[in-house]
């Protein structure tokens, strides 16, 4: 087996050296040679273990918490560097001095922002949903990862995807799709990696222990099964060259913008939505102490969103060259998509039905409520955002990137940011985060950013759809777009202090994170009439 | 289908129909009476297996092998 391993290396190698070679664009050149050391560092890796006494084979009593613990770690690290590059891009667009000269092409917004993007999504929300729903499989089917080492492979091979997108970006390797911006041997390894996170995944299942898969454990594998199913089709194309990253999409025209936006908005509602419900599924009622409020509706909300998400994307395209029909549709399905949406956000909200008092203690359980309050409002939001009325002022403003930040940095950042003080104690045999009051910090520069972030991005929305509408009693247009530029800076800047609190709340986690995998003694002040959070 | 009337839309769409039939399908299965408590027993399930369970084998000790000390127990008492 270990030969295998060295002969395939060998040729990952050697064909990374060629590549390195004949590359005919400088990203394509940057990740040959990224390749050919990871390869060949592993090729020495293996040769040097070549003989050594087998290593005792894993016990099969205890669930696999290493790779969690490695997750937990990247969900952090991604989590701080994707907020650095927002807050910074936010800044620019404010400052646009801060587009150095000496930095282009590489450090413009225009090749920062899906360096932002993807790094937010994919790599800090990435490693939580793999994260968590390693965890989540192992405990609901009282059976070990299944797969041994594949659980690693997923890991780290997602890790690669990761670096491999970032680093093309700023590079200048993009295939120009919305959140699919990697080319096309990125999209090859990433579906590799996404099969055997899949495999993995079910696996486990297959070897429960429980009679019933845990409703959480449906909407990991809604996720896990769409996003692979999105991924392949949205990233169809023919590369222009094996030694080159250029690539040429198959559809054309409306059809590409139209698969472009099934993809786009299913990334949203399967890679954001669903798996992120995976995680309500099984950490609000733990750190809550009661089952979920009702299991019924939660067999109900899966199957409602999951054949209603997948009709919505037509909404990104009103007025354009889609069909009405379809972008009618687009915006029906989204209007009825509120509703297993708010019963989703009932279902996790009443959980708490007896223990609201916690939320007066416990931290962590107000930074899952409090997310579940952002679920219900973007989830509000979005379907009124999709009537054709509505998206004839909004669209192409930012009251969209309001929109869509309540919902990342509220849903997605705060149940993220919970499930991380959740897991770090359990994980590393600690009692509780070494500092609670940090915990607090932590929500309130976090709850404050969003609110400076949504409202100014409201009003900045709002104010620049209408000015782009507005005409004088000659029927010519009032605003250049220039004067619409200019009338946002204000808002720009209050947006871009939004992004420092919450980059300074995570940093605060980071610190409180570190403190307790460290060991450190949990700080005693005690606060009266309060008991400390479990 | 230039003036399609409902019923030869819903005809042509029997993807639709089957959807919707099964999406009902589950909603009554959900909340039929006899399945509450596999409901329930399903809803405690993040509240058990904090650890994995060593193998128990209740009154089957002679078909999966389970411990010594269990298969000593076997007649005594009720495992």
């Amino acid at each position: 087996m270990d030969y295998v391993k060295l002969a395939l290396l060998g040729v990952v190698t050697l064909v990374a050296a060629i590549a390195t070679n004949w590359a005919r664009d400088l990203a394509f050149q940057v990740h040959a040679v990224l390749i050919m050391l990871i390869a060949g560092g592993m090729f020495v890796w293996v040769l040097r273990g070549i003989g050594e006494p087998a290593m005792k084979p894993v016990p099969n009593d205890v669930y696999h918490d290493g790779i969690i613990r490695a997750g937990v770690i990247a969900t952090a690290f991604w989590g701080i560097a994707g907020f650095l590059v927002g807050t910074f891009i936010a800044f620019q667009l404010a400052f646009p001095a801060l587009n150095f000269d000496w930095g282009q092409p590489f450090t413009n917004f225009g090749r920062l922002r899906p360096l932002h993007t993807s790094a937010v999504i994919f790599a800090f929300g990435g490693n939580a949903l793999i994260a968590t729903s390693f965890y989540v499989v192992q405990r609901t089917s009282a059976a070990r990862l299944w797969g041994g080492n594949l659980g690693w492979f997923v890991f780290w091979g997602y890790q690669l995807f990761i670096v491999l997108a970032a680093t093309g970006y700023v590079l200048g390797s993009t295939q120009s799709k919305e959140y699919a911006e990697p080319e096309w041997y990125v999209d090859i390894w990433l579906t590799i990696v996404w099969l055997a996170y899949l495999a993995v995944f079910m696996g486990t299942i297959f070897k429960r222990r429980e009679r019933h898969i845990y409703v959480a454990n449906w909407f990991f594998l809604a996720f896990i099964v769409t996003v692979a199913m999105l991924h392949v089709v949205n990233n169809l194309s023919v590369p222009v060259s094996i030694w080159g990253s250029k690539s040429v999409q198959v559809f054309s025209g409306v059809q590409d913008a139209m698969t472009q936006w099934w993809y786009g908005h299913n990334a949203v509602g399967f890679f954001l939505t669903a798996g992120f419900l995976g995680m309500m599924y099984y950490f609000v009622p733990k750190q809550a102490g009661r089952p979920i409020y009702s299991y019924k509706l939660s067999i109900i909300h899966f199957w409602a969103l999951i054949f209603l998400y997948i009709w919505a994307g037509p909404h990104h395209l009103h007025y354009t060259a889609l069909p009405d029909w379809a972008s009618t549709l687009g915006m029906v399905f989204s209007i009825v998509l509120w509703m297993p949406s708010w019963g989703g956000m009932i279902n996790g909200l009443m959980t708490l039905q007896g223990a609201w008092d916690k939320l007066r203690t416990d931290p962590i359980l107000r930074m899952f409520v409090l997310s579940l309050g952002f679920y219900g409002m973007s989830t509000f939001e979005g379907p009124m955002m999709s009537i054709r009325a509505v998206n004839s002022l909004s669209h192409y403003t930012d009251w969209t990137i309001g929109h869509v930040h309540s919902g990342a940095l509220g849903w997605n950042g705060m149940i993220t940011f919970a499930c991380l003080y959740f897991l770090t104690p359990r994980l590393w045999g600690r009692a509780q985060m070494y500092s609670i009051r940090a915990i607090s910090w932590h929500f309130w520069l976090a709850t404050l950013g969003i609110v400076l972030y949504a409202a100014s991005m409201w009003v900045t929305g709002i104010m620049e759809g209408l000015m782009w509408r507005e005409v004088d009693d000659q029927g010519f247009l009032v605003n250049s777009f220039a004067d619409t530029v200019s009338a946002k800076f204000p808002m720009y800047v209050v947006r871009g202090l939004g992004g420092v609190l919450f980059l300074s709340g995570a940093l605060v986690m980071v610190w409180n994170m570190f403190m307790t995998i460290r060991g450190a003694d949990p700080a005693t002040a005690t606060v009266p009439h309060a008991q400390p959070a479990e | 289908m230039d003036n399609p009337s409902l019923f030869q839309q819903l005809a042509d769409n029997w993807l639709l129909v089957s959807m919707f039939s099964f999406f009902v399908g589950v909603a009554v299965f959900a909340f039929l009476p006899s399945q509450r408590a596999a409901r329930e027993d399903a809803s405690m399930i993040p509240f058990r297996n904090d650890t994995i369970p060593e193998k128990t084998c209740k009154g089957t000790c002679k078909t999966c092998a389970c411990k010594d000390s269990e298969f000593k127990l076997e007649g005594q008492a009720d495992v």
